[in-house]
């Protein structure tokens, strides 16, 4: 059999398993060789026990998504093999102790059952039974034929700190289950890799740990955020490197808390932020007002997740964007942003940092449980360069003191007025909750109400001026166009790709929305005028961004494609939903 | 060798807006205590922060003239302690009402006290809702009837000062508006305290409160500092914070010395985060960790 462009491996069984750090560990090892990777998580919301996966897709060639295809089934447990056996590929490797075997009905399917002793090995090798998952790793190593050498490097990295001792016991362990494959399987080969030439180093990092690193690279100095699923490996990110970094993470008892240390510390005069997902978002809505009516920059990580209220918690969803844009009492510029991938969570953060301090606004950068808890491969290029931070209208010491400090100066024709900060002579001045005039003294006068008002919403206008249109994907002039916003893009793309841009005869575009609000109205209106048959393909219910063309631009969505079981697109779903809603 | 105290006049806080406080309300005795208290300790109009609450006692901000925030209502806690962790060198006080930061707040209130930030509480604590026209407050004694209690409270009041001690709180007094040295001696300390400061001050309602006047304090309200008390003592502080009715004590309950949220940060102790400097120097080593 010819080595594979492409193997999905999925291993599962309870939490608790070192389930997660297995996929994890996998992703590297094919990382440092060179493959392209992907790994996602599937959990529910429980500490211990419940059913648990991580899929690893490992491909010689860039893709954008996991497939529905199954390679290699790793199950640590009898709950596994029977609930993803259907997703076995003719011919698939089912990795499981034969202790887990009892009632097994797969011989009839066409199937490479390989059972290894787990417990048996592990206890061998004077292991705990939770240690099971290294010996599948080893295994799984052998199973794709890839260099054993590489991942016991791979091991060292990631027990550095538990020392020389625990290395090699890991390494052993991974060792053994390696040799038991290779021994006792030499001619199953149905999972072999293709082999690839390393061209650069990549790292395998999850959504919200690109977001802290493109957030301390952009200056952030202060983060407030109560812990909530999908954003807590962001916390971890920034406790972790807070002393090194020489950033505060301070976790708040409530996000109401949050958004207003968050608040404090912008006034302060540094740069900060807070990340929730819908129902910790939901308590910020007064503190979004609140920057909204001082002025203060901020940025919000919104990690979408399953709703209504509590929802499916471990589960992904595109829920809030419409809740994200309209967030906040009364009226005021704030920025939604979504990036679609791990590289535009990237460049869109240290955009979303800049962006708050140049208009004095929040931004909200909406991301999902997908995007998060999912590890991306990303080439090291993708951090390369410098990060220019400009902290916008900032006022000057010497600039002070000649005559009382005006933060609200109504005089600017951006909107934009320079902000002093608390302990600078002469830079006095209230930041008032209340409506106020120009120093920040409380008014109800309709005159100075209107121009503060106006002076607000004339950041509006501002950032219109600098909005970005949806990236096109195929060509401009095909008769279908597809509409997307944040992580659906990858599915989509995996699907036009494999279509050719072409569904049932006919040629199909993708504009994919990182800038959600303001709307790029012109530019949309420009990309879908005249054009006939238009899907929109989104992670809700409701279809928001279709929402948000229509009222912007007046063109109406032809066809919604949508997903709301808390299970993120595949190409392979995708690809279904079009060809039959354009039949 | 010092720098020469700087002088600070009560003049440097003057506004152009009068203050618009109802004639004879307690807001007044807290009000000039403070600015006081400010200038003994040589602080100026740009050199701290000032957050207040929303109700009347949140009106403050515009006859007195210091970097201010008003912010939400029940919020003072955490905006301050974003401040003062951005900026530890910044002197913080946090004004708020009762409703304010008993009620909406409360929450904020223990989690302040059990972290122990080096901020001053001053809460105005008159037992009634005054800008929305005269509720009960969580401070409001049972059988005290109210706009929204027309029969009289029924609930058991909240107790500032056995609520901060419970929570940790590191410096805990009470005061009274009608007692401007007395006030501005105590604000002096809460201020120089090193950690979470809360200040409780008895202030009448005028309007909406018949009962509780500054006659009824007066006839109430005792100094035990003059008995030799020493507050270093939780439980005693505790058992003095429940005197009521008959005698009302005021002055200093309990205060000991402990870190500070500020102090047990490492990326504090060079200096305030407002001055360091930002973004990443060892990029390669960051990424090396993915990878």
């Amino acid at each position: 059999m010819d080595a594979r462009l492409t193997v999905t491996w999925k291993i599962g069984g309870e939490a608790g398993y070192g389930i997660i750090s297995s996929g994890t560990m996998l992703a590297r090892t094919c990382a440092r060789l060179g493959y392209h990777i992907f790994v996602t998580n599937e959990y529910p919301s429980l500490i211990r026990g419940g059913h648990n996966i991580v899929t690893v897709k490992v491909s010689s060639a860039k893709f954008h998504a996991l497939d529905e295809d199954l390679h290699i089934l790793v199950a640590l447990n009898k709950e596994t093999l029977d609930l993803h056996k259907d997703e076995l590929l003719p011919g698939a490797v089912v990795v499981f102790d034969p202790k887990d075997s009892d009632g097994l009905e797969l011989t009839s399917r066409d199937i490479a059952l390989c059972p290894v002793p787990l417990f048996e090995i592990t206890k061998s090798h004077s292991g705990e039974p939770v240690m099971r998952n290294t010996v599948a790793l080893g295994a799984t190593v052998a199973f794709l034929g890839l260099s054993f050498d590489v991942l016991s490097g791979v091991i060292k990295d990631q027990f550095e700190h538990k020392g020389e001792e625990v290395i090699a016991h890991n390494q052993e362990i991974a060792r053994a289950g390696y040799d038991y494959v290779v021994m006792t399987y030499p001619s199953v080969a149905f999972a072999k890799l293709s082999s690839v030439s390393k061209t650069e180093d990549k790292l395998i990092i999850n959504g919200s740990e690109v977001f802290g690193v493109a957030a301390v690279r952009a200056g952030l100095k202060f983060a407030a955020i109560y812990p909530m699923t999908p954003i807590n490996a962001l916390i971890s990110f920034l406790a972790d490197h807070a002393k090194s970094l020489g950033i505060v993470y301070k976790q708040p008892e409530d996000e109401i808390a949050g958004i207003n240390m968050a608040l404090g510390a912008s006034l302060a005069g540094v740069r900060s932020m807070v990340a929730t997902s819908g129902g910790g978002f939901a308590l910020m809505t007064e503190g979004i007002s609140l920057a909204g009516m001082l002025e203060l920059p901020v940025v919000v990580d919104l990690g979408m997740r399953v709703g209504p209220a509590t929802g499916m918690p471990t589960w992904t969803e595109q829920g809030e964007l419409q809740f994200a844009i309209h967030s906040g009492h009364g009226e005021f510029a704030k920025i939604v942003l979504a990036p679609g991938n791990a590289e535009q969570i990237y460049s869109t953060v240290i955009e979303a940092f800049h962006l708050a301090d140049a208009f004095q606004v929040p931004v909200i950068v909406l991301t999902d449980k997908y995007m998060n808890e999912s590890q991306w491969c990303v080439p090291k290029s993708a951090f390369a360069g410098d990060v220019v931070i400009d902290r916008g209208k900032m006022v000057r010491a010497e600039d002070l003191g000649k005559e009382v400090f005006k933060r609200y100066d109504l005089s600017v024709s951006d909107g934009v007025s320079p902000r002093s900060v608390p302990g600078m002579k002469g830079g006095q001045y209230f930041a008032n909750s209340y409506e106020h005039d120009e120093f920040g003294y409380v008014t109800e006068e309709s005159a100075v109400r209107e121009k503060m008002a106006q002076k607000r919403l004339l950041k509006l206008g501002s950032i219109q001026k600098i909005v970005r249109p949806p990236e096109v994907y195929g060509d401009p002039k095909a008769e279908i166009a597809l509409t997307c916003f944040g992580s659906t893009v990858g599915a989509v793309l995996d699907a036009l790709e494999e279509a050719k841009y072409v569904i049932n005869g006919k040629s199909a575009k993708l504009l994919h929305f990182t800038w959600m609000s303001p709307f790029p109205s012109d530019a949309v209106t420009h990309l879908l005028t005249g054009i006939k048959t238009i899907v929109d393909i989104e992670q809700n219910g409701t279809s928001q961004l279709a929402s948000l063309i229509r009222e912007y631009t007046g063109i109406q969505c032809t066809h919604k494609v949508q997903r709301f079981s808390g299970r993120p697109f595949t190409p392979k779903f995708v690809l279904e939903a079009l060809k039959k809603n354009l039949q | 060798m010092d720098e020469p105290k700087k002088i600070v006049s009560t003049e440097e806080f003057k506004t152009h807006i009068m203050p618009t406080w109802c004639p004879g309300c307690g807001d007044f005795g807290i009000w000039m205590s403070l600015k006081s208290a400010l200038s003994g300790l040589s602080i100026g109009s740009d050199d701290a922060l000032l957050i207040y609450g929303i109700g009347c006692h949140g009106n403050m901000y515009s006859w007195m003239k210091t970097y201010g925030f008003e912010g939400l209502h029940g919020r003072t806690l955490p905006v301050a302690q974003g401040v003062k962790l951005s900026n530890h060198e910044l002197p913080v006080i946090a004004i708020a009402g009762d409703g304010d930061c008993l009620g909406e707040g409360g929450n904020h209130l223990i989690h302040a006290a059990k972290r122990n930030p080096d901020i001053t509480l001053i809460i105005h604590d008159n037992q009634v809702y005054g800008l929305t026209t005269g509720q009960a407050s969580p401070t409001a004694k049972a059988g005290f009837k109210t706009k929204s209690t027309p029969e009289g409270v029924t609930d058991e009041p909240i107790n500032p000062l056995t609520l901060a001690i419970t929570a940790g709180a590191t410096f805990v007094a009470r005061g009274f508006a009608g007692d401007i040295p007395g006030l501005t001696k105590l604000i002096e300390e809460a201020i120089q305290h090193k950690g979470f400061s809360l200040l409780d001050v008895l202030q009448p309602c005028v309007s909406f409160d018949k009962v509780h006047t500054y006659q009824w304090y007066r006839q109430r309200i005792y100094t035990f500092e003059k008995e030799g008390y020493v507050p270093n003592n939780k439980f005693e502080a505790y058992k003095r914070a429940l005197e009521w009715e008959e005698k009302i004590p005021v002055g200093v309950f309990y205060k000991e010395e402990r870190m500070t949220s500020e102090q047990r940060e490492s990326a504090l102790a060079s200096g305030p985060l407002v001055k360091s400097s930002v973004g990443v120097k060892d990029i390669e080593s960051l990424l090396r960790e993915f990878m």
